[in-house]
């Protein structure tokens, strides 16, 4: 992964420093509140329901073991022992002080991370495939990118006040397993007919208020003109997208007015002017980003599965573990596993001080060191041994991270919601909990497949409820918690935007219509059918009927 | 008009305040000065914005409690959450359905 | 309000002297200014950016000796584009103003775009200027301003825009010396800084 030379060091520790002294004049008074805040929200700074929140940038949701259990340590020594994964793989303390914040960075600083712009009208944390390196899918190392634009895209001067928050996501796979077309720049690597890398350009998707996916402007983009032509895009953005109404400020809104062909031809033009000058990318930088991402020293291994038969009868949990929550590796011999964060009745996301600590020490001891944060809030371990994979189900089951559910129906993403959430209108962690509770039973999970199930607290979606294959908000009806469902939305492919099923459920009817719509794609499915596959087919009628039928 | 407290969150550490009767800041909502009608209640913003301009709080606002078991509860779900923190920390009955 | 300014070969004080028409003023008073007039400003609104009039000004830039660039609000980041364009595209030489919502958290950006003036809401001295410009050493993109982004220093590139001739495009003559090849990134002299600004 990559590591700091001086020039990174320096520039996080100056930004400790500058932060520092703008919390002083903030408390001094030399600075109000409105003056500060995109101050703070530029260091990640949130004011939340019952306090500050701290969300920590983890770059393409990499961490070193070392990285992690710094997380712990700052869980521990200025939280309450724990910290929330989120679906751009960041990671948020819920419980922060801002007169402890620049101590917060400064710990983080020495282990190289930072909170900087993960908030604010800039560009955001850049995500990537959290498989990346490791999965076999996958064409060259997605990360490679993502660090690039991480650079160009922190503390650039031209950028920094946007009309709204710039989401970029990189992938280099065949499966999308980083949300590419909810993006507002989605980059899918890919070659050209003559073998040459490139970049298919992605603009204007996005969730909230108004979800549309993005739109192509570009099907191939030589490597080389990456940057110059993401500053193109950007450019047309910061003086087109709309400064009068934050609900249309985002670039979706710019690509849908004018649409796709009038932005692309836009940004075309600007790029033309300034494609050949700095911002071509140095032969040499590349090189020197790319021997970050290395494969690590794996051993020749024979590439032997674990006999699930065998497995079984060590221990039962172990099969099924074995099922769900390991992935095939591209070096023969490794398995890539999923440490899953969405425990039976427990908070999505969520890991205790304690569980940081625990899988930095499995990384360290069966891996690379290294650990992967996805975009479903869920760890992974990217490199473990296939021998070693009865040892790290057993580490991970004694820290409860070993629940079986990855890809499963119980597996699923929920944004904290108003029980922390300043924005939200309705609680989304006690659904996914009574959820989970009675979708608990694997067979029954296995059977009904891998499904995507994501509940938002509110129409920012930040549970990208709008890409779920079962998607759930909550809303506010004269002050009682309801609860919308949409059928039918895909993160992956094409990507589809989930469709409304009805009117609303109330809260304890939520888990009940859930099962209803269980039920229909049981009863409908035919044979090796997925959900997503069984709705497309039968569409929204069949449900529709199954939930409001008078009784 | 029902009963409404002032709020805020402490500007240096951010925690969730309730303004008293002493013009000072508590943790707790059982300490907060009710408004009986909407001028003390604008009387008690002013007031509040004060402790903001001199840096004590940030995010002052007010919203509706009634009397309850001897003090005073929050009406909305939202100030619940905010007054007793999460609900997930809630004894299971309060919970919800 | 305090305006600092960068100072420049120019005598001090003399575009202090600056009168500043808006676009509207200027399509008006065009015809009837005379080339020689060197005392003009343009005051750009933040909605007047270069792609929408552009072509309307790019042929009389040199008969403004300032711009100001207007921050109605100090969200509002068009004018950073517009001051980026003015000075890399436009090769304007003369004073970028900040006006409007200007503060010191967003001088270093400013500058990077190659603003040289600000005028700012409130009190602020020479020293708090230049700390605010000396915050942040490093940066990892081209800009305006001469500093050289991280992956050039890393690799001891050659200066390509000195390589093309291509002189300090931010519209400063600095007393800070433009970044040689491979020299490291250390912050400007202080006191050297201070002595560029002028009120």
């Amino acid at each position: 992964m990559y590591r700091y030379d001086e020039f990174d060091r320096t520039l996080v520790a100056e930004r400790v420093a500058q932060f520092r002294g703008q919390v002083r004049r903030r408390l001094d008074g030399a600075l109000s509140e409105d003056e500060f805040k995109p101050l703070r929200l530029m260091n990640g700074l949130y004011l939340q329901l019952h306090t500050y929140m701290l969300r920590v940038a983890i770059p393409y949701g990499t961490l070193s073991s070392r990285q992690l259990r710094r997380l712990a340590e700052i869980a521990r020594r200025f939280d309450k022992g724990y910290g929330h994964f989120t679906t751009r793989q960041n990671i948020q303390f819920n419980w922060t002080r801002l007169e402890d914040v620049p101590d917060i960075l400064e710990a983080l600083a020495e282990v190289e991370m930072h909170a900087i712009q993960t908030s604010g009208n800039c560009i955001r944390n850049v995500t990537a495939d959290p498989l990346a390196g490791v999965a076999g899918d996958e064409l060259t190392d997605a990360r490679v990118y993502a660090e690039i634009i991480r650079q160009w895209s922190t503390l650039h001067p031209e950028f920094s006040f946007l009309p709204r928050k710039f989401k970029i996501a990189v992938s280099a796979a065949a499966t999308d397993r980083a949300a590419l077309r909810v993006h507002d720049i989605g980059l899918r690597l890919h070659r050209d007919a003559g073998g040459g890398l490139g970049f298919e350009v992605m603009v204007g998707g996005g969730q909230g208020r108004t979800p549309v996916l993005a739109k192509t402007i570009r099907d191939f983009l030589p490597e080389r003109d990456l940057l110059s032509y993401l500053e193109a895009i950007l450019r047309v953005y910061n003086q087109l997208g709309r400064r009068d109404n934050i609900y249309k400020a985002r670039i979706k809104i710019l690509v849908n007015e004018i649409g796709a062909a009038a932005f692309a031809a836009l940004v075309e033009a600007e790029w033309a002017r300034i494609k050949d000058d700095v911002l071509r990318l140095p032969d040499e930088e590349l090189r020197r980003i790319r021997a970050y991402f290395a494969p690590p020293p794996y051993e020749t291994l024979a590439d032997d599965d674990p006999d699930p038969a065998r497995a079984a009868r060590a221990a039962p949990g172990f099969a099924d573990w074995l099922r769900g929550n390991v992935e095939h590796h591209r070096q023969p011999g490794y398995a890539i596993v999923t440490a899953s964060l969405k425990p039976i009745g427990g908070v999505p996301g969520d890991a205790t001080a304690a569980q940081m600590e625990g899988v930095a020490e499995i990384a360290d001891h069966f891996g690379f060191g290294e650990v992967r944060v996805t975009y479903k809030q869920n760890l992974v371990l990217p490199d473990i041994r296939k021998s070693d994979l009865h040892a790290v189900w057993r580490a991970l089951d004694d820290l409860g991270l070993a629940t079986a559910n990855a890809g499963l129906v119980t597996d699923i993403i929920a944004c904290p919601g108003l029980d922390y959430c300043n924005l939200a209108n309705a609680r989304s962690i006690p659904i996914a909990q009574r959820l989970g509770e009675r979708f608990a039973d694997l067979d029954r999970q296995h059977d009904l497949g891998p499904i995507t199930l994501n509940i938002s607290g509110c129409i920012n979606a930040c549970g990208h409820h709008h890409v779920a294959n079962i998607g759930i908000l909550g809303v506010d009806k004269k002050g009682v918690e309801f609860y919308q469902i949409t059928l039918g939305g895909a993160a992956d492919g094409a990507g589809a935007i989930g469709a409304i099923v009805g009117r609303a459920f109330a809260e304890h009817e939520v888990v009940d219509a859930v099962a209803a719509i269980l039920d229909v794609y049981l009863s409908e499915r035919r044979p090796g059918e997925r959900f997503v596959e069984t709705y497309r087919r039968v569409g929204l009628a069949p449900f529709k009927e199954k939930l409001y039928a008078p009784a | 008009m029902p009963l409404k407290v002032i709020t805020a969150n402490r500007l240096i550490d951010g925690r969730v305040v309730y303004l008293t009767r002493a013009n000072d800041w508590s943790r707790r909502l059982a300490d907060a000065w009710p408004a009986e009608d909407e001028a003390e209640a604008a009387r008690l913003l002013d007031l509040a914005e004060a402790h903001v301009r001199a840096r004590r709080v940030i995010g002052v606002y007010a919203f509706p409690v009634v009397r309850a078991d001897g003090g005073l509860a929050p009406v909305s779900q939202r100030e619940r959450i905010r007054t007793f923190g999460p609900s997930l920390e809630w004894p299971p009955m309060a919970r919800g359905a | 309000m305090p305006l600092l300014k960068a100072r420049t070969d120019d005598a001090p004080g003399e575009t202090g002297e600056v009168r500043f028409v808006t676009l509207d003023d200027w399509r008006n008073l065009r015809a009837a200014t005379p080339a020689s007039n060197r005392r003009l400003g343009l005051r750009l609104a933040s909605d007047e950016t270069l792609d929408v009039i552009g072509d309307e000004i790019v042929g009389d830039l040199d008969r403004f000796a300032a711009i100001a660039l207007e921050f109605p609000r100090f969200t509002d980041g068009r004018a950073y584009t517009t001051a980026r364009l003015l000075r890399e595209r436009h090769g304007y030489r003369g004073e970028i103003r900040a006006v409007g919502e200007v503060l010191r958290d967003q001088l270093l950006f400013m500058s990077r775009c190659g603003f040289d003036a600000f005028e700012l809401a409130e009190e602020t001295d020479a020293e708090s200027l230049d700390a605010a410009l000396a915050e942040i050493s490093v940066v990892y993109q081209p800009a305006v301003d001469e500093r050289r982004p991280a992956h050039a220093l890393r690799h001891h590139l050659p200066n390509e825009r000195k390589a093309r001739g291509e002189e300090d495009r931010s519209g400063r003559r600095s007393a800070v010396p433009a970044e040689d090849d491979g020299i490291s990134t250390a912050s400007p002299d202080p006191v050297a800084v201070a002595a560029n600004w002028a009120y």
